[in-house]
């Protein structure tokens, strides 16, 4: 595996030695990777690779067959269900279909945390949420409901909804899943922008190239065959200075000679 | 790190006013730093506000809508503010607060209250609109129905048995389970009355007659509704919602050949059994209570069960139960196919699924009662 660039401070997540299995199929084989505060870490790879599933361990919603994952040095095996709800509260999630409840409006979807987490009064309530909605773009959307609103605009108010309870970490599914280029550079440079607006640490899957050019710090690419990570760095530098033909194929979107011939049989 | 936002505010002769905040200014803290800014403009009446930040160790985008309302305060009173101390890190943040957004009004108003009179003539006109859907729909499964009918091979008999297994053989054990325990209490309670004249051997007579003319046909219907017209709707509104029905049209199906005809055939071939399943139960209930409580023999029983009821009060209650298949089943597809959105629609669609076909049951029942009344008598 190609290691790149990491930075000195103290790894907000910590996985270590991963292993995911659903009965006696192996996903995930020993697993290890840190990310760091403030940085854009993107989990990439093919269809299939585990990607979505290794994001679903390091949330704490699945448990692994073997390994550890620490959150801010807290191993998240340990944690009991109330203490993992805590952990909760403080990481936002944007799933790839947004998860925005279609029964509430886009306003009230970024209040429910605030309203069930916090004790502030409705009227701080209700300018926080002007406030989230007004960094993703979506001001003057409060009374909209979900179905109204375009699959870009979904997930800018699931980014919000996300964001709402100031949490430290960010992850985030395919956020650019289903949309049409311009958006997703939209979406892109909003990601970038509150990144770099309020130093939260972002954990992005997605095996869009443009995204992860466009604004990834460091990423690991994941393979189906190998169950692991089979490159960990600046992607910008991985593209042409690496020697694994899984990854410069990955990043030149070429087909391998043996995928090609697999499909034509 | 100081746990808490602290502030200090000191106050000149020239009306200048310094706000000094220090610690940590989050979203735990937004609510104690909001009171903040009244004090400042009321108590103290500054011509000028400095606000120094310079001991803030963290702030996040609560934080800095704090200080965006201080400054939009100063601004709307006109004060003049300067802001200081902030490293150009932390300036970051506040660069991310649109202040247009924090003024800018709802684009779309919010849902008006409707008062009685509008709540009525409201629901006036969905039930009239939802009557003419219920009628539209039932005229095109009947010709569907024909369609299928004229072509046997096309229908899709293995979705039919399928159906068939979840409507008949799930149900049967809830069924019976309901029926003979009805049949109990029937008899039971009517024992008790029939007793006083020494008419014991009519509790027979009364459970059968009421099983099979009335109560079997309608507590089948009810249990079915309640389990597989929610479930058609379920499934149906499901495949809305995923574009799946869409998908069929796209490609040339016929989505309701697709998906109702085999629930429906299913429904009609297995409610009316479902039925005569139902009033055996019960009349094995009644018998319970005729053995052991009214001291009558399994024979005497089961005569007298058999001399009161006709083979009139048998078709009756079987064409019931099929009209009864017909319009649960028709609901439930129906309901299933008008879903919009996501998983709200369809969890209403279950409900009103299930709501109709009971309304719907108890008058097809009731139009039932007056026909045959007449057919009997004619």
């Amino acid at each position: 595996m190609e290691k790149g660039n990491r930075t000195t401070a103290d790894p907000v997540i910590k996985v270590e030695g991963l292993t995911v299995r659903y009965g006696d199929n192996t996903v995930l084989d020993g697993v290890d990777f840190e990310v760091y505060p403030g940085e854009i870490f993107v989990i990439m790879g093919g269809s299939g690779c585990g990607k979505s599933t290794l994001l679903k361990h390091v949330i704490g919603i699945e448990t692994p067959a073997e390994g550890k994952i620490r959150i801010n040095g807290t191993d998240t095996a340990l944690l009991d269900d109330s203490e993992l709800r805590k952990l909760h509260m403080g990481i936002g999630m944007l799933f790839q279909s947004s998860a925005l409840f279609g029964s509430m409006t886009i306003g009230e979807n970024v209040a429910l945390p605030l309203t069930e987490f916090t004790a502030l009064p409705t009227k701080d309530i209700t300018s926080i949420v002007r406030m989230k909605l007004g960094m993703v773009e979506l001001a003057g959307y409060d009374n909209h409901y979900p179905a109204e609103l375009s699959g870009g605009m979904k997930k800018r108010a699931g980014i919000a909804r996300a964001m709402a309870m100031e949490p430290a970490m960010l992850f985030l599914d395919e956020p650019s899943a289903g949309l049409d280029p311009v958006t997703s550079a939209e979406l892109d440079l909003l990601i970038r922008k509150l990144n770099e607006g309020t130093g939260t640490t972002m954990v992005i899957v997605t095996h869009e190239l443009e995204t992860i050019f466009n604004i990834s710090h460091r990423i690991i690419m994941l393979d189906r065959d190998a169950k692991g990570i089979i490159a960990e760095g600046d992607p910008r530098v991985l593209r042409t200075s690496s020697q694994d033909a899984r990854v410069t194929d990955f990043f030149n979107r070429r087909v391998t000679k043996k995928k090609h011939e697999g499909m034509t049989t | 790190m100081p746990d808490i936002t602290k502030h200090h505010i000191e106050t000149a002769d020239d009306g200048v006013v310094t706000l000094s905040l220090s610690g940590r200014m989050d979203l735990e803290r937004f609510g104690e730093l909001t009171p903040l800014i009244g004090t400042i403009f009321d108590s103290y009446t500054p011509s000028r506000l400095n606000v120094d930040m310079a001991g803030i160790d963290y702030i996040d985008s609560s934080g800095a809508l704090f200080v965006v309302k201080l400054e939009d305060e100063a601004r709307a009173r006109s004060v003049a503010f300067t802001l200081s101390g902030l490293s150009r890190e932390k300036m970051g943040i506040l660069s991310l607060i649109d202040r247009e957004a924090l003024a800018k009004p709802s684009l779309a108003p919010r849902e008006r209250r409707l008062n009685l009179i509008e709540q009525l003539g409201n629901a006036s006109i969905i039930a009239v609109k939802d009557m003419y859907d219920i009628v539209s729909f039932g005229g095109e499964l009947i010709y569907e129905l024909g369609h299928s009918v004229t072509h046997l091979r096309k229908v899709r008999w293995g979705d039919v048995v399928t159906y068939m297994k979840k409507v008949g053989v799930d149900g049967l054990p809830i069924v019976g389970l309901i029926s003979f325990l009805l049949g109990l209490i029937m008899a039971f309670m009517s024992s008790l009355q029939l007793k006083q004249f020494g008419a014991n051997v009519y509790v027979a007579s009364l459970v059968a007659v009421a099983m099979v003319r009335e109560l079997g046909p309608i507590m089948t219907a009810i249990i079915v509704a309640g389990r597989s017209g929610s479930a058609f709707a379920a499934e149906i509104g499901t495949m809305r919602v995923n574009e799946e029905v869409d998908a069929l049209a796209t490609m040339g199906f016929s989505p309701m050949r697709f998906l109702s005809i085999p629930k429906v055939i299913a429904s009609l071939v297995t409610v009316p059994v479902l039925t005569v399943f139902a009033s055996i139960f019960a009349i094995m209930g009644g018998l319970i209570v005729g053995v052991v409580g009214l001291n009558l023999t399994i024979f005497t029983y089961i005569q007298q069960t058999m001399k009161a009821i006709s083979i009139f009060d048998i078709v009756s209650g079987l064409v019931k139960s099929f009209v009864f298949a017909a319009a649960i089943s028709a609901v439930g597809c129906q309901r299933g196919f008008k879903v919009r959105g996501g998983a709200e629609a369809v969890g209403n669609a279950t409900t009103s699924a299930v709501v109709t076909s009971i309304f719907l049951i108890i008058v097809i029942d009731s139009t039932f009662a007056i026909i045959l009344h007449y057919i009997h008598w004619a």
